[in-house]
């Protein structure tokens, strides 16, 4: 008895240390361990991010070149654009991501002396800024009236609001362009406003957002003798102010990027927006070129700048067609 | 005091019949002969109705522009696409049921584009769903500067392609940047553009610019799952293996059939980026549905094109359909 106690407490000092040591040890290397699963993760984070911001980040810098340079440098590249074969592959192309001379001529030239870029970057804006307004107010207008006294008419009708937001242009373009005809708007910048001023995206996404507002506080403002009207102005549209925001964002995004409604609803080319433009820049611009995109990179990054948080909201509203 | 509760038809006699209620209580007996007396009720409950009936037309006449607009230059149009589609031509009107449909199925055209679309939709959409996937795992794990990660990641999604397709004209050209890679490592030049491996620049395209806003979807989801959840399986000691496959992947199912129903839709819309590389007639393999629908219109062939676009139509109803049905699925197991 006396024996074997002696002999446990020896191995249990011993053990101790150990134990002790042991966890210590353990403790380091899973420091050590997630240490290293932080920087890996971060590394390949910072891989993909520079993937991603390359394309734009080259743009910028190489809008800050001198004209001789940018053809000296990808002349062939958009000479062979044009014939479209291999005839003009002599020489190599020099991607540079800094210009040898910071140089502002492209702007000066776009800014001030060639005024037909302007003329369409404000085209575009032309193009987008009524659709972006005015399918708020539609949107915001027919949200209220589907989150109000929900019926199975309405759930019908809303039900085909998603089918057609789901539907890609191939689909929707050849019905816009029948009814333009038959308006006789085709060619005008109303064959463009129209379709997209009606368009049932926001409503969607409007509609889903006002439908999480508790009933009870519109029944209450009617309780207290709201009117439709009121509790639309002074209960809804604050309460909606920042789904608003980001849906605008979504919407200007989307029609600042459009190629394919002009291109098939506007005949006149003087009509289309930069976007179209900017792919038929002929070889002899092509300095023009980079500083044309990134002046019409600018508008759509200011506003991912200032409303990045709303428009990841947005997105994150979009999951889940059901709602 | 306490009363036995049930239905209210039973209430009411029992409730009638208890003795201290009978002899001392007046209130509740007042409270029981207005539950007895069903007039004064029903008739505000008509008025209420009316009121009601008001309030309906009100938010009816709200809907009303918007749903005016929709049918104007959505629905009314389709239903004449679908009328199209089954005449010979608009002159004669004669009709046809389903020649229009037969013949744009022989054409070569179309043939090749919907195999191209198709081959298309079929190697970005996985790749599209597993890489955003990657991302968002990725920032949801604490590592520093998430944020700027996250914008970073964004970004794409809000530049104009028009903007960037200079670049990457410059970056796929035969003598461009990604072939001096390749002669880096000893590897014949390719012509991108304009060969076999045209699909993989407009993948690479296409998921340069899907990959944010995927992300951000699968970011969401991802912290919508329950914590607890999480900290039980970590301490009953389940691996961050075991964790991602039966409780992230589990939860998060349902957004993972959403982004691939949106990736398909979009993985549709790629035409935009071949039309800013390559103009109207690209590389054969990038030649999409919807330069066959733009070429058509150019020779103004209504049935054709109305035959494309319901056909079209009719695969997108059921991709939408087999959203929402397996959805309907997947959240009863995750909820329940």
């Amino acid at each position: 008895m006396k024996q074997r106690f002696g002999r446990i407490k020896k191995i249990d000092e011993i053990s101790l240390e150990r134990w002790e040591m042991e966890v210590k040890r353990k403790k380091r290397w899973r420091l050590r361990k997630k240490a290293v699963g932080v920087t890996l993760k971060t590394m390949a984070a910072a891989c993909f991010a520079v993937l991603f911001l390359l394309p734009i980040l080259l743009t910028i810098t190489n809008s800050f070149m001198s004209a001789s340079e940018i053809s000296s440098n990808y002349g062939q590249v958009f000479a062979t654009n044009d014939s479209g074969g291999k005839v003009y592959i002599a020489e190599t192309v020099n991607l540079k991501f800094i210009p040898d001379m910071v140089s502002f001529s492209q702007y000066i030239t776009v800014l001030l002396k060639s005024p037909e870029y302007l003329f369409k970057f404000w085209n575009s804006v032309i193009l987008v800024v009524p659709i972006v307004v005015f399918q708020l107010l539609v949107a915001a207008g027919a949200s209220f009236g589907f989150t109000r006294y929900r019926g199975r008419m309405k759930e019908i009708i809303f039900f085909v609001y998603i089918i057609l937001m789901l539907m890609p242009y191939q689909v929707t373009l050849v019905p816009n362009y029948l009814v333009s005809d038959w308006l006789h708007i085709l060619d005008t910048n109303w064959a463009i406003w129209l379709p997209g001023i009606f368009s049932p995206f926001a409503v969607y996404l409007l509609t889903k957002y006002m439908r999480r507002i508790p009933i009870s506080v519109m029944e209450a403002a009617q309780i207290d003798g709201a009117g439709e009207w009121q509790i639309f102005r002074h209960i809804c549209m604050p309460l909606c102010k920042g789904a608003m925001c980001s849906i605008a964002i979504l919407i200007f995004i989307d029609y600042w990027n459009m190629v394919e409604q002009p291109l098939i609803l506007l005949a006149d080319e003087q009509k289309h927006p930069l976007s179209v433009f900017l792919s038929k820049i002929n070889a002899g611009e092509i300095g023009l070129a980079f500083a044309v995109a990134t002046i019409y990179m600018v508008p759509p990054i200011l506003v991912f700048l200032y409303g990045e948080d709303y428009l990841v909201e947005g997105i994150t509203y979009q999951g889940g067609i059901k709602g | 005091m306490h009363f036995p509760k049930s239905r209210k038809g039973q209430r009411m006699p029992r409730f009638a019949a208890h003795p201290y209620v009978k002899e001392n209580n007046l209130r509740s007996i007042e409270r029981n002969t207005k539950i007895t007396v069903p007039s004064p009720k029903r008739g505000r409950k008509s008025s209420s109705n009316k009121k009601k009936h008001r309030g309906r037309l009100i938010s009816a006449g709200y809907l009303l522009p918007s749903a005016v607009g929709v049918l104007l230059f959505f629905v009314l149009p389709f239903l004449i696409v679908v009328y199209y589609s089954m005449i010979d031509n608009p002159i004669s009107a004669q009709f046809v049921l389903f020649d229009n449909f037969v013949m744009v199925f022989q054409n070569a055209a179309f043939i090749q584009a919907a195999k191209n679309t198709f081959t298309f939709s079929v190697s970005a959409v996985p790749l599209a769903v597993v890489l955003s996937l990657f991302l968002a795992m990725m920032l949801e794990s604490k590592i520093p500067f998430q944020s700027q990660f996250r914008t970073f990641f964004l970004s794409p999604m809000m530049v104009p392609i028009a903007s960037v397709v200079l670049i990457w004209q410059v970056l796929f050209h035969f003598n461009g940047m990604m072939n001096e890679l390749r002669s880096i490592f000893d590897l014949d030049k390719i012509d991108w553009l304009n060969s076999g491996y045209a699909q993989v620049v407009i993948v690479i395209l296409f998921l340069w610019k899907n990959l944010g806003y995927n992300m951000i979807l699968f970011m969401a989801a991802l912290s919508s799952i329950p914590k607890d959840i999480l900290e039980v399986a970590i301490l009953e000691s389940a691996s961050p293996f075991q964790v991602f496959i039966h409780i992230k992947l589990r939860y998060i199912s349902s957004t993972i059939l959403f982004v691939t129903i949106m990736s398909l839709i979009n993985s549709f819309k790629v035409f935009r980026e071949i039309y800013l590389l390559k103009g109207d007639y690209p590389y054969d393999t990038m030649y999409m549905l919807q330069h066959f629908m733009n070429n058509t219109f150019s020779r103004l062939d209504y049935q054709k094109m109305s035959a494309a676009a319901i056909m079209m139509a009719i695969v997108m109803v059921i991709i939408i359909g087999i959203l929402f049905l397996t959805e309907n699925y997947f959240g009863k197991d995750v909820e329940g």
